[in-house]
C-alpha cells in the first residue's frame, strides 16, 4: 500500500493573529505595526496569542508545530479547525477559508475532514472502547453497522483488539491514547490534528506511539498536524517543523535544516540536546564523488542518516563510503572523520552553522 | 430622640392599606384565574390520583414484591433490599400499610414532576450564565421561605386537596435538583467538551452524549435531594389534606397522642431510609465507570 496516494488535504495559515481579551479587535492594527506582546499585556490588559503566522502545511505530511508552553502551540492548532476563533487571518483547507465558515458549514467541516487526538486523551468515560471510537460517525450520523465495522479495524490496527468492551477507565494511559487515535482514524478525515497526544504518556509507550504512528502514516497518508513541546520527538516524527515562541514562529523546514542552521540563541539551546546522528542526512557532509579508489566499495543510499552509515561503514570496517541515489548511481563520498564530527554537538551556534557548510 | 428608640416605621394607616391593596388584589387574581390555573393542574390531578389508585389497590405482596424489585434494579446489593422489605413489612404489621402507600405515591408524584421541570431549568441554567442569576435568588427564596407562607396563596388559588398539596411539595423540594443539575453540567470536564466539539457534535449531540451522562451522578444525588425534601414535607403538606402518614401525625399532635406520632414518624424516616439508601446505591453505580481505577 506504499503507493496509496495521498489522501490529506493541504492546510494554509496566512496572516493569523490572535489576541485574547475583552476587545481583540481594537490592537490588532497595532499589533500589526508591531506592538510587543509585553506593552500591549501591561498598557491595555490584553494578551497576544499569535502574531503573523504563516505556514503552509503540504497535503500528506506530517507537520510539527513544537514549541514550550506558552508559545501558542495548542492555541495555534485549535485555530485549525477553528475550536478557537482568529482575531485576524485566513485558514485555508480545500480553498476553502475555515475562519468564514457559518456555523453549519464548520460543523460539517469538523466532522468530514478533521479528527483530533488530545493530549488528556478527552475519552468519554461512561462509553466503552468500541462506544468512543465510533463516536465521529455516530455524530456524522452513519448507519450502526457501519460505524463499527470501521471502528473495529481501527481498533485492531492500534493494537486493542480484544478491549472493545472495556471502559476507559479499566486501560492504561497509553491504551487510553490508542483509543484516542483509534477514534480520530475512525472519523476517517483527510486532516488529523495532535494535540500534545503523546505528551502525558511516559518515554518508552510515548516512543511505541510515535512508531505507531509514523507507521500508520505510510498507509494513510494524511495530513497530520502535530503538537509537541520535545524536539527529540519533532524531529522523529515531522516531516516538517516550525518553531513557535512567544506566539511567533521563528523558524520553519525540515528537521535536518533546524538541527543544521538553528535560527537564533533559543533554537540552538534546543538543538544543544539532540542526538543528530539520528537527523543529519548523509548527503549534507558528503564531498563530491572524485575518489573511488578510497570508499572500499561501501555505499549508503542517499537520505541515509549518519548514525545508519556510522553502522555500516564500521560493520565493514571503512574509514570512507560512496553515497549512491536511487538508481545507484554515485553522488558523493563521506570519510568517517567527517561523519563523527557532524555527528558531535558543536560547541556554539557558530559552530553548527560551519559544519552546515 | 424618640425616633432613636423605636424604629421610625411606615404609618399604620399606609401598611394598613397597602396589605388590604395586596390582598384584595391577590383575592381579584384568585376569582379571575382560579379556575385556569385549576384547569391547568388537572393533568397533575388525575396522574395523583391514579398514583394512589394503584398503590392501594394493588395487593401488598405484589407491592412488596413491586418494591423489592425496583430496589434490587437500581441498588444491585441484597442488604437494601432486605432492608427495604422488612421496613415496608415493619409497617404494614403496624397498621400503617396504606398511609404508606399513600405517602409513597404523593412522593413519587412529587419526584416525578420535580425531575420534569427541575432537569430542563437546570440545564438551561448551565447554558446561560444571566438566566442563572435570576433563578438562583428565587431557588434561594423557595428554600428559606417558611413553607407555611407559600401554602397561602396556593391554597387561596387552589383550596384544599391533593394538588395544591403536591404543589407545596414541589416548591420545597425542586430546588436541590436544578440547582445540582445546573452544578453536574458545568462541571463537566472541558477537555472532554472540547472533543465532542471537534468532531462537530450540534449542541444537542453534546448534551445528550456528553453533558447529561458525565453530570448523571450529580444529577443523582439531585434526586436522592428531593425525595428526602419531599419526605420532609408530608406532614406539613398533611395540613392542606394530603393524605398518608402525615395525617395521623398531624392528628396526634392535636391530640396529644404519643405512640401514633412516634409510629407514624418512623414510618417516615424508615420511608425515607429506604429512598436514600436505594437511589444513592443507583448513583453509585452510575458512577462506577468514572473513577479512576489506575493511576
Amino acid at each position: 500500500m506504499a503507493d496509496r496516494s495521498v489522501q490529506g488535504a493541504g492546510i494554509k495559515i496566512k496572516n493569523l493573529y490572535k489576541i485574547f481579551g475583552q476587545r481583540p479587535v481594537s490592537y490588532v492594527e497595532a499589533v500589526k505595526k508591531g506592538m510587543s506582546k509585553t506593552e500591549l499585556n501591561e498598557q491595555h490588559g490584553h494578551v497576544l496569542g499569535l502574531r503573523d503566522i504563516n505556514i503552509d502545511m503540504p497535503a500528506g505530511c506530517i507537520q510539527v508545530v513544537m514549541g514550550l508552553s506558552g508559545s501558542g502551540k495548542s492555541t495555534l492548532i485549535r485555530h485549525i479547525n477553528r475550536l478557537i476563533d482568529p482575531t485576524s487571518g485566513e485558514v485555508i483547507i480545500d480553498g476553502a477559508d475555515v475562519c468564514k465558515m457559518n456555523q453549519n458549514d464548520l460543523r460539517e467541516f469538523r466532522r468530514h475532514k478533521t479528527a483530533m487526538v488530545f493530549q488528556k486523551f478527552a475519552l468519554l468515560p461512561h462509553r466503552t472502547v468500541l462506544d468512543n471510537t465510533v463516536y465521529g460517525l455516530e455524530i456524522q450520523g452513519l448507519p450502526r453497522d457501519k460505524q463499527e465495522a470501521q471502528a473495529r479495524r481501527w481498533i485492531e490496527r492500534v493494537g486493542l483488539k480484544g478491549f472493545e468492551g472495556h471502559y476507559p477507565n479499566q486501560l492504561s494511559g497509553g491504551m487510553q491514547q490508542r483509543v484516542g487515535l483509534a477514534r480520530a482514524l475512525t472519523n476517517d478525515a483527510p486532516i488529523l490534528l495532535m494535540d500534545e497526544a503523546f505528551s502525558a504518556l511516559d518515554p518508552l509507550i510515548r516512543m511505541d506511539m510515535q512508531s505507531v504512528l509514523l507507521d500508520l502514516q505510510k498507509e494513510i497518508r494524511k495530513t497530520i498536524v502535530f503538537i509537541t513541546h520535545d524536539l527529540d520527538e519533532a524531529l522523529r516524527l515531522g516531516d516538517r517543523i516550525a518553531i513557535l515562541r512567544d506566539g511567533e514562529v521563528v523558524q520553519q523546514g525540515t528537521g535536518q535544516d533546524i538541527v543544521l542552521q538553528p535560527a537564533d540563541e533559543y533554537i540552538s539551546n534546543f538543538v544543544k540536546e539532540v542526538n543528530r546522528g539520528r537527523v543529519i542526512m548523509v548527503d549534507t557532509i558528503a564531498t563530491p564523488a572524485g575518489a573511488p579508489a578510497t570508499s572500499g566499495g561501501v555505499t549508503v543510499r542517499t537520505g541515509t542518516i549518519l548514525e545508519e552509515a556510522a553502522k555500516t561503514m564500521t560493520d565493514a570496517n571503512q574509514q570512507y563510503a560512496t553515497i549512491i541515489d536511487d538508481n545507484g548511481k554515485p553522488t558523493g563520498v563521506i570519510s568517517m572523520n567527517n561523519l563523527i564530527q557532524a555527528m558531535v554537538t558543536p560547541i556554539s551556534h557558530l559552530t553548527s552553522k560551519a559544519a552546515a557548510e | 430622640m424618640d425616633w432613636f428608640y423605636s424604629f421610625p416605621n411606615m404609618n399604620d394607616d399606609t401598611l394598613r392599606n397597602l396589605k388590604k391593596a395586596m390582598d384584595e388584589g391577590f383575592k381579584a387574581f384568585t376569582r379571575e384565574y382560579g379556575d385556569i390555573i385549576e384547569s391547568f393542574f388537572q393533568p397533575l390531578q388525575y396522574f395523583l390520583i391514579e398514583a394512589e389508585r394503584f398503590m392501594t389497590t394493588t395487593p401488598w405482596p405484589i407491592m412488596l414484591l413491586l418494591i423489592g424489585g425496583i430496589a434490587w434494579i437500581a441498588s444491585r446489593n441484597w442488604k437494601i433490599v432486605a432492608g427495604t422489605i422488612i421496613t415496608l413489612l415493619l409497617i404494614g404489621y403496624f397498621d400503617m400499610w396504606s398511609d404508606a402507600m399513600k405517602t409513597i405515591a404523593m412522593i413519587f408524584v412529587g419526584t416525578v414532576v420535580s425531575i420534569f421541570v427541575g432537569i430542563p431549568i437546570g440545564i438551561i441554567m448551565a447554558r446561560s450564565d444571566s438566566f442563572q442569576r435570576v433563578v438562583n435568588p428565587i431557588l434561594d427564596v423557595m428554600q428559606t421561605m417558611p413553607s407555611f407562607v407559600y401554602l397561602i396563596p396556593v391554597v387561596m388559588l387552589l383550596g384544599i386537596g391533593k394538588v395544591p398539596g403536591l404543589i407545596a411539595v414541589v416548591i420545597y423540594a425542586i430546588p436541590p435538583m436544578i440547582r445540582l443539575t445546573n452544578l453536574g453540567i458545568r462541571l463537566v470536564d472541558k477537555d472532554v467538551l472540547e472533543a465532542a466539539d471537534a468532531f462537530g457534535s450540534s449542541s444537542w449531540q453534546r448534551l445528550k452524549n456528553v453533558q447529561i451522562p458525565l453530570a448523571l451522578p450529580t444529577i443523582m444525588a439531585g434526586i436522592n435531594q428531593t425525595i428526602m425534601m419531599a419526605l420532609a414535607m408530608v406532614v406539613i403538606a398533611s395540613m392542606i389534606g394530603v393524605q398518608g402518614l402525615g395525617q395521623p401525625v398531624l392528628r396526634s399532635v392535636n391530640g396529644q397522642f404519643f405512640s401514633l406520632g412516634l409510629f407514624n414518624g418512623l414510618a417516615i424516616v424508615g420511608i425515607a431510609i429506604i429512598f436514600d439508601r436505594v437511589s444513592q446505591a443507583y448513583g453509585k453505580r452510575l458512577q462506577k465507570h468514572q473513577e479512576v481505577v489506575h493511576g
